[in-house]
């Protein structure tokens, strides 16, 4: 039942780099991360790339296969015909540092610019009472495993580098949801989901959905409810008004920091 | 040496999964300026791959549970070997630990009440496990993750640099650690993005790197699992701790080849699923050792009405520790009952509805479904055992997490003792957080009462020469080449069941190894070049795999994750001894027996002396204190 794959694979580093080809034995019931595994012990010793569990639960192997992002752990070579080539190359809205492996220190970045969980002080640990109906909404977002797949399809990032700076990407506009939703979170985190993490360059094309490899549903869980809470507050008349005498920020708002 | 960066550090904390992080949390807390180096990117560490849960006696399900229940079901789950003032500490703390978590924004499943809600697991005599569906792993190194990244905004605000206290090195691999004048002065390693080298000055070191998995074939280990903690330390003239106890999970999955050994959780079996054999029997029956058969149900139908009443009927022998379920599956694939790829049956689809099992297992659906088309609703996934654990580690104290070289300490997987000669599933996760905030508190004391060493010349000139040798050669064998062939070994020679002249081929062999990987040269650059990281990892997995198979050879019984056919029996002589390994002049194992420390009187009264008596011998259990304590009929 073994076959010989042909597999285009991008090699280089810091932008210079092309597409090598290369022939490689599949067994049955193997993934596309098998595939590269088998090249890098016997043809190609030197061939960078990021794993971890190969279970789909650490979100390291990320790649881009026939153009379409994927888990490299969790994409079985029996979805593509034998005879035909796969290319399979890095995220391509990061920076690569060679072969498949990119920098994805821009979401560390963004990660640190969230307001941590904010509990009510009074509480101590073991006191939180939460029913699972109400975690169960953040829940959902946190089964993200942090594979930026969704980061790197987002058209409003993919394509125009210019908006990184503003713009937070789906991965963490869902962790502000997340902890907006967190039954025991103090903070109102509608201000600075729009001002500072860009929630509004977010046109929901779901691209985010479709490659989330956990099935999260980004877009309809996440996104468009918090973009419905923030605009529950901007046009709240007493809100709008409050903002106009004091121009202060609410004191609920917590701060970003790196950001003022 | 112009190409080697220098940092100054309190505290360097090695490994960036459940302990490491929380070791470094404290250490931060503690005011010390701490360093996390993590072999891949942060937040990606093995412990994400924990899906039971962390065990705490909370006693949220059944208030009957309680601390000194869970040191109990701790020690004759490793069978008395255990470090019992671990094995104590653990239980009292791990509670704290867990609301803690939740403190920092855990979200863990609810009781009825909104309490953290708890699962039956094997072992366990409550419901005990804090979880989050079959992910509580992942939940945990984030909740971790986000507490680092909390203090680093604290640090933001009030010293204006997120990375004044607490920064992460993330792939970043340590390859040496430095020892000046008998105390730890630093770390020395290499990044994977440029392979330009690090030094780290600190005069404490927290090793929590976690297990040796891939010294094995069949493991539900990543490549990060190569034992590198167990080896630096060796290497600094720390020593290790019972190196024979390597926990087989009962449950990986066997099918298809590509996945085989990647874990199946406990869960599955905590929740109501059962083992079959080919001919469709509940096999587990079969195999209730005497030293449990007090606490297992005999038939069928006891065992499933444990799940609603745990007061009147005794628990599943599916939910046996893991050791036993493992031989059991072991015996039944090798009498030819086993499924169609070399495993067992394990059933979930005819016990629960669909959607109970969608909500319970999210990710053993999706595993399944996505890695071998198998849906878990519907049909049987088929399991067999996977190298999944080691018990052994480096020798610490067990209140500090201090090792025998002055500033070295060790946490979690990579340390040695708590689990005795075999862990409890949640003992894991719960171990990481209780010993990770001693470790941390403790690494944080000794930098107060300690003045810095000094890193010298030599010491660095020696390791830049250790790991640029690769380089240096050329025309030998590929690392690869010599990884596959040392797993082999080891799963043939040193695996689940263990034989004395296998056991002296496999040292012999490792010799062979030894001097191929001696040889082995790489190709390509420095930046990011997995071969030649790999040529490195092989030092640490070939010192561990002669750690393992000198002490597996040495311990004539079969205890917990040590199945000696040779001696199939446990023997009360050899509980009283711990094997310790350290490293002679020419860098071989040299094995030492010491004697176990007599367990504390408060906590042998915990036991029932019919109990004792199955692990002691007869000259102990003279000399336990009469009357009052070991009484009989204390449950």
């Amino acid at each position: 039942m073994a076959y010989m794959a042909n597999l285009r694979v991008w090699r280089g580093d810091h932008g210079e780099g092309k597409l090598v080809d290369y022939s490689v034995e599949v067994n049955e019931g193997e993934v596309v991360l098998d595939i590269l595994h088998r090249l890098q012990a016997t043809q190609a010793n030197d061939l960078a790339l990021r794993w971890n569990c190969k279970a789909g639960k650490c979100g390291s192997c990320s790649m881009e296969i026939n153009g379409r992002p994927r888990l490299g752990c969790m994409t079985r070579m029996s979805i593509f015909d034998q005879d035909q080539v796969l290319t399979i190359t890095p995220m391509r809205t990061f920076p690569v540092i060679r072969d498949l492996v990119t920098d994805v220190s821009f979401n560390y970045e963004k990660a640190r610019q969230i307001p941590s969980f904010s509990p009510d002080p009074a509480t101590k640990p073991g006191e939180f009472r939460m029913q699972q109906v109400d975690v169960q909404r953040s829940q959902e977002f946190r089964k993200c495993i942090e594979c930026y797949l969704c980061q790197n399809v987002c058209h409003v990032i993919r394509d125009h580098e210019e908006n990184m700076p503003a713009y937070a990407g789906p991965r963490f506009l869902m962790r502000v949801a997340e902890l907006e939703m967190h039954p025991a979170d103090m903070a109102d985190r509608r201000n600075i989901a729009q001002d500072d993490f860009g929630l509004g360059y977010c046109n929901i094309t779901k691209c985010c959905t479709e490659v989330c490899p956990e099935g999260i549903h980004i877009t309809d869980n996440a996104l468009i409810p918090l973009k419905e809470r923030v605009v529950g507050r901007k046009y709240d008349p007493l809100v709008w008004l409050g903002g106009k005498i004091t121009r202060k920020q609410h004191r609920d708002t917590p701060r970003v920091p790196g950001k003022h | 040496m112009t190409d080697i960066q220098r940092y100054s550090y309190d505290v360097v904390v090695i490994g960036a999964g459940g302990s490491g992080l929380r070791a470094a949390i404290e250490a931060r807390l503690a005011g010390k300026r701490t360093a996390i180096i993590s072999k891949s990117l942060f937040g990606k560490a093995h412990t994400v791959m924990a899906e039971g849960g962390a065990a705490a006696a909370m006693g949220n399900v059944n208030p009957a549970d309680n601390w000194q229940v869970h040191f109990r079901d701790t020690m004759r789950g490793g069978k008395f070997l255990n470090s019992w003032r671990m094995a104590e500490l653990h239980a009292k703390e791990a509670p704290d630990r867990v609301w803690e978590l939740e403190a920092w924004g855990a979200l863990f499943d609810r009781t009825k009440e909104g309490k953290i809600s708890q699962r039956n697991f094997g072992g366990h005599e409550y419901p005990r496990l804090a979880h989050v569906g079959d992910r509580t792993g992942l939940e945990m190194i984030r909740t971790l993750q986000q507490k680092v990244v909390a203090l680093q905004q604290e640090d933001a605000i009030n010293l204006g640099d997120p990375e004044a206290r607490v920064k992460v090195f993330a792939e970043t691999t340590i390859t040496r650690l430095i020892v000046e004048n008998g105390r730890m002065a630093g770390a020395f390693g290499y990044q994977r993005e440029t392979g330009g080298f690090v030094l780290f000055e600190a005069p404490a070191v927290i090793i929590a790197t976690g297990g040796i998995g891939k010294t094995f074939k069949v493991t539900s280990n990543s490549w990060e699992y190569t034992g590198d903690g167990h080896a630096l330390a060796l290497l600094a003239g720390a020593r290790l701790l019972n190196m024979e106890f390597v926990q087989f999970h009962p449950t990986g999955m066997v099918w298809p080849p590509s996945v085989k050994g990647i874990l199946v959780t406990e869960s599955v079996r905590g929740d109501g699923g059962v083992l079959r054999n080919s001919e469709g029997k509940r096999f587990m029956f079969d195999y209730v050792p005497d030293v449990f058969r007090a606490q297992y149900a005999e038939t069928e139908e006891e065992a499933d009405r444990w799940y609603d009443d745990q007061a009147n009927n005794r628990r599943p022998p599916e939910l046996l520790p893991r050791d036993e379920v493992a031989r059991s599956i072991n015996s039944e694939v090798k009498a030819g009952r086993g499924s169609p790829h070399g495993g067992v049956f394990l059933d979930i689809a005819s016990r629960l509805p669909a959607e109970e099992i969608l909500r319970r297992l999210p990710s053993m659906h999706h595993q399944f479904k996505q890695l071998a088309d198998v849906d878990i609703t519907a049909e049987p996934m088929e399991v067999g055992p996977t190298c999944h654990y080691v018990m052994g580690g480096i020798e610490v104290d067990p209140d500090t997490q201090a090792a025998a070289i002055p500033g070295l300490f060790s946490v979690g997987e990579s340390s040695g003792g708590m689990h005795g000669s075999n862990r409890l599933g949640g003992n894991s996760l719960s171990d990481l957080v209780v010993f990770g905030r001693r470790a941390g508190l403790y690494a944080a004391e000794y930098v107060d009462a300690t003045e810095r060493p000094a890193v010298s010349d030599a010491a660095i000139e020696s390791a830049v020469a250790e790991a640029l040798a690769p380089f240096e050669r050329t025309g030998g064998e590929s690392p690869y080449a010599v990884h596959a062939d040392l797993q082999q070994t080891m799963n043939d020679l040193v695996g689940i069941i263990r034989r004395e002249h296998e056991m002296e081929a496999a040292l012999k062999e490792l010799v062979t190894l030894r001097e191929r990987a001696a040889k082995v040269s790489v190709t390509g650059g420095r930046a990011y070049n997995p071969g030649w990281h790999l040529a490195l990892d092989l030092r640490n997995m070939l010192v561990v795999a002669e750690a393992i198979a000198t002490a597996a050879l040495e311990r004539q019984e079969s205890r917990g994750g040590h199945t000696r056919e040779d001696y199939p029996a446990m023997s009360p002589e050899w509980r009283q001894v711990n094997l310790i390994c350290s490293l002679d002049d020419d860098g071989r194992i040299k094995l030492t027996r010491q004697p176990l420390p007599p367990m504390r009187d408060d906590l042998l009264a915990l036991f029932e002396r019919s109990e004792l008596k199955k692990y002691m011998t007869d000259a102990e259990l003279v000399s336990l204190p009469a009357g009052d304590s070991a009484q009989e009929g204390n449950h």
